[in-house]
């Protein structure tokens, strides 16, 4: 079996959310969404140790070989990638059976749990394909579940945020299409390894020209790059708590996946970055989102605004290491995805905690909370200082490589920029310890109590894992080291 | 444009164009799906969407000359980038020079089956149907999550009520329909089974199934057609579909094959082959009709409780 492991980690997902309809009963649901989730997280670091030891897996997808069928490949990179989607999915799962009995109404349980189970599948088969065309359809599977999770959110708002992100992740996922189409047009294949080979040899028409800024703006609108970010603030802060744990720790890192994998693996750099002037550009707009997010997440009263604004911040960051093209810059981008879906899943997991004891996360609202849920609280405020950026928490090592990434190719001035903007992070996450913590509890509130065990259990499970990983920095360093490597080297 | 009926009209003809226009092109599979789903089902289901919202669009004040400008760029653009690009029908193009040559020439050998674009459908590039059959049953599951009512059994009695009013009307359409209804069954279940060998396979024929039954509950009220077709039980036949796809996949893998390797059904490859091109576009047609039929009786049911509330308001 351990040969069909690349096809199981996407299948076991897939398979389970139909089945989800044969059980009635929501616990019962729960449990086997926890238990297909859970075997998928199993699945991804037995492919990430397989992948570390022996190298790329390739794995042919109905028996036919690479062009005429599609195959899997699974390289340093995309192991690395299905191991943070699965590995929050089963965390933030552990919280979900209390979160969404106070937020779903319980006829709807079992749908939830099967969107959720689509979207998850959605997002590995994205990673773990090698196939252009496949990489499509996948997107149109956890795309879809995910409009569907957003608008099941309380708040009749979600409707509206889900509707603005359908309109632009549809309008995203047609120009990749596009693009996905014209190359195909001048390759006549759809398999990425082979597109990487045959892409070099019709470089220069305008065609290709086109296909490429094509696939480039529809995966920045699905990652939200500033300024194309207007959807992701209001689908963030409406979804249903639990949707956007799992959502701000993995559906954008899974559009960062893309655009490394087509820039890097399937036009090439010397293509991608010769072409057009794409690290002007990306450089200036994840500059621009670093700051205008940040400054838009100051002036937020919705705390789940403000953490949706930190994350197109946080995005900008990735951009920035990415648009540096170095070895170390790709580095530094792998690293905060890693350490930013451990951050973001731990921060929207205790604000899921806050909207199930308090029912609401306006700032206001959080007065004396720190004293009243002090372990919740305790929790965001370490997520916040690892989103600063402060030395021994995970935060600090992706700053920490993407400053020298920026230095070592003299750009000084960047890294100014960049640790200022960890500065307004420190403005932002402070406005909400001064509410929790030295404002006294609203009138009629001092019965709050702590949150239950199946949300601290989760939530420190991904504090600890924030400090972990802040410390020993092997396991991720190592992982990112060797995936922005094998891209490097793959095409030099 | 204001009146949303004309344009839903005018989106069906297009869609009949286009099909028309890849007809033109030789790509008759291509021009069949768009017939049904682009001419057909999707006309039917933003018909049943306009009686909820109403006929006409509201008036807006400003004027999205912004958004034209930016189509305007952007299609522009895309046609001088693709100015270059090869020209149509040019045997000299790559994609008849790569991978094409191995579907038109070998497929008859590995496969087995006549008609090139269910082979490389349903076995060279099986898992992206599968991801398909997926789409459609997330787009269900989605509808459903999004849209089934709560219906109180007070309500039922009075839709039937205003059922009868209203479809009695209708005795010629009803007539015809009876007579067509079998027909439409019969020819959705030769699109099933004849893909193999003509176009067709099983979007179309699921697509055509489901409008025949949704024909039915149109002309002889929702609740005439609930009976016949119980909504938890259509759900676990779009999951049935799924999972049939999915098992077949499965079963491969247990013996000791790629997921979706067919040959391993049989022991002679070819017959296995065909054996699993059978199976997965008979699930791939169990989910399409059944989440066609879902998303119709969730508009429509939602509709009727809509105009329920509207005439106990007048009461």
């Amino acid at each position: 079996m351990l040969a069909h492991l690349p096809i199981l980690q996407v299948i076991v997902p897939l398979m389970a959310a139909p089945l989800c309809l044969f059980l009635t009963r929501s616990r019962l649901v729960w449990l086997f969404t926890l238990i297909a989730s859970g075997l998928a997280f199993l699945i991804s670091s037995l492919l990430l140790q397989q992948v570390m030891v022996s190298g790329t897996i390739i794995y042919e997808l109905g028996g036919w070989d690479a062009p005429w069928g599609i195959e899997y490949r699974i390289d340093q990179l995309n192991a690395f990638l299905l191991l943070i989607i699965s590995a929050v999915s089963t965390i933030v799962l552990l919280a979900a059976h209390t979160s969404i009995k106070q937020e779903i109404p319980a006829d709807r349980h079992t749908l939830f749990y099967i969107l959720y189970l689509l979207s998850l599948a959605g997002m590995l088969g994205i990673v773990a394909t090698g196939d252009a065309f496949n990489v499509f359809v996948f997107l149109e599977i956890s795309s879809l579940s995910a409009y569907a999770l957003i608008a099941l959110g309380k708040d009749r708002r979600a409707l509206w945020a889900s509707y603005q992100y359908l309109i632009m992740g549809t309008i995203g996922a047609t120009f990749i299409l596009i693009g996905i189409g014209m190359m195909y047009q001048m390759t006549g294949t759809l398999n990425m390894d082979d597109l990487s080979k045959r892409l070099p040899e019709v470089a220069h028409t305008r065609t290709v020209f086109t296909a490429f800024a094509f696939v480039i703006v529809g995966v920045c609108l699905k990652l939200a790059l500033f300024p194309l970010h207007l959807w992701l603030p209001n689908a963030y802060a409406y979804a249903p708590s639990i949707v956007t744990a799992f959502f701000a720790a993995t559906a954008t890192k899974v559009a960062v996946y893309l655009l490394i994998r087509f820039t890097f693996s399937v036009f090439g750099l010397s293509f991608s970055f010769t072409a057009l002037p794409l690290q002007m550009l990306f450089v200036v707009l994840g500059l621009l989102g670093i700051f205008a997010a940040s400054i838009a997440a100051i002036y937020q009263k919705n705390v789940k605004h403000l953490f949706a604004y930190s994350s197109v911040a946080q995005i900008g960051y990735m951009i920035v290491g990415f648009s540096v093209s170095t070895t170390t810059g790709l580095m530094a981008t792998l690293l905060h995805l890693f350490n930013h879906a451990l951050m973001k899943s731990a921060l929207f997991l205790a604000l899921a905690a806050v909207v199930y004891r308090i029912g609401s996360v306006q700032l206001s609202q959080f007065h004396g909370l720190g004293r009243q849920m002090p372990f919740t609280m305790a929790a965001i405020v370490i997520g916040g200082l690892s989103l600063i950026g402060v030395p021994l928490t995970v935060g600090f090592v992706s700053k920490w490589y993407l400053a020298l990434a920026t230095l070592e190719n003299g750009w000084w001035p960047v890294t100014a920029l960049i640790l200022l903007g960890s500065l307004l992070a420190i403005v932002y996450v402070w406005r909400i310890v001064e509410v929790a913590y030295f404002k006294p509890p609203i009138a009629g509130r001092e019965s709050i109590k702590e949150a239950p065990l199946s949300f601290l259990i989760p939530i420190w499970t991904l504090v600890i894992a924030n400090i972990y990983f802040g410390i020993d920095t092997r396991l991720s360093v190592q992982v990112a080291q060797a995936a922005s490597q094998s891209l490097f080297g793959v095409s030099p | 444009m204001k009146d949303l009926f004309a344009v839903i009209m005018l989106s069906g003809i297009y869609g009949l164009l286009s099909a028309s226009f890849f007809v033109s092109m030789d790509a008759v599979d291509v021009a069949f799906t768009e017939a049904s789903v682009g001419a057909g089902i999707s006309t039917l289901l933003m018909l049943v969407a306009i009686t909820m919202t109403g006929r006409t669009e509201n008036p807006s004040r400003h004027k999205p000359l912004l958004a034209l400008a930016v189509v305007i760029v952007t299609g522009s653009l895309l046609i001088y980038g693709t100015l270059d690009m090869p020209y149509f029908g040019s045997a000299q193009a790559p994609i008849h020079q790569h991978v094409a040559p191995r579907y038109i020439n070998d497929s008859m050998q590995e496969v087995g089956v006549p008609n090139i674009v269910t082979s490389v459908l349903a076995s060279y590039r099986a898992f992206d149907t599968f991801g398909e059959v997926v789409v459609i049953f997330t787009a269900g599951m989605g509808v459903l999550a999004l849209l089934s009512a709560v219906r109180r059994p007070r309500d039922v009695a009075e839709i039937d009520s205003f059922n009868k009013s209203m479809y009695e009307e209708h005795l010629i359409l009803r007539i015809v329909a009876k007579m067509l209804i079998p027909f439409i069954l019969l020819f959705a279940l030769y699109v099933q089974f004849h893909g193999d060998y003509g176009p067709g396979g099983g979007f179309q024929a699921g697509v055509i199934f489901a409008a025949a039954i949704i024909l039915y509950a149109m002309l002889f009220g929702m609740n005439t057609a609930r009976r016949v077709i119980n909504q938890s039980f259509i759900q676990l036949f779009a999951a049935i579909g799924v999972l049939l796809y999915g098992s077949v996949g499965v079963i491969s893998l247990l013996n000791g094959k790629n997921f979706l390797d067919y040959s391993i059904l049989s022991a002679d490859p070819i017959a296995g082959q065909h054996l699993g091109i059978l199976l997965i576009e008979l699930g791939v047609g169990f989910t399409v009709a059944s989440v066609m039929v879902i998303i119709f009786f969730n508009f429509a049911g939602r509709r009727n409780n809509q105009q329920n509330k509207e005439n106990n308001d007048s009461c």
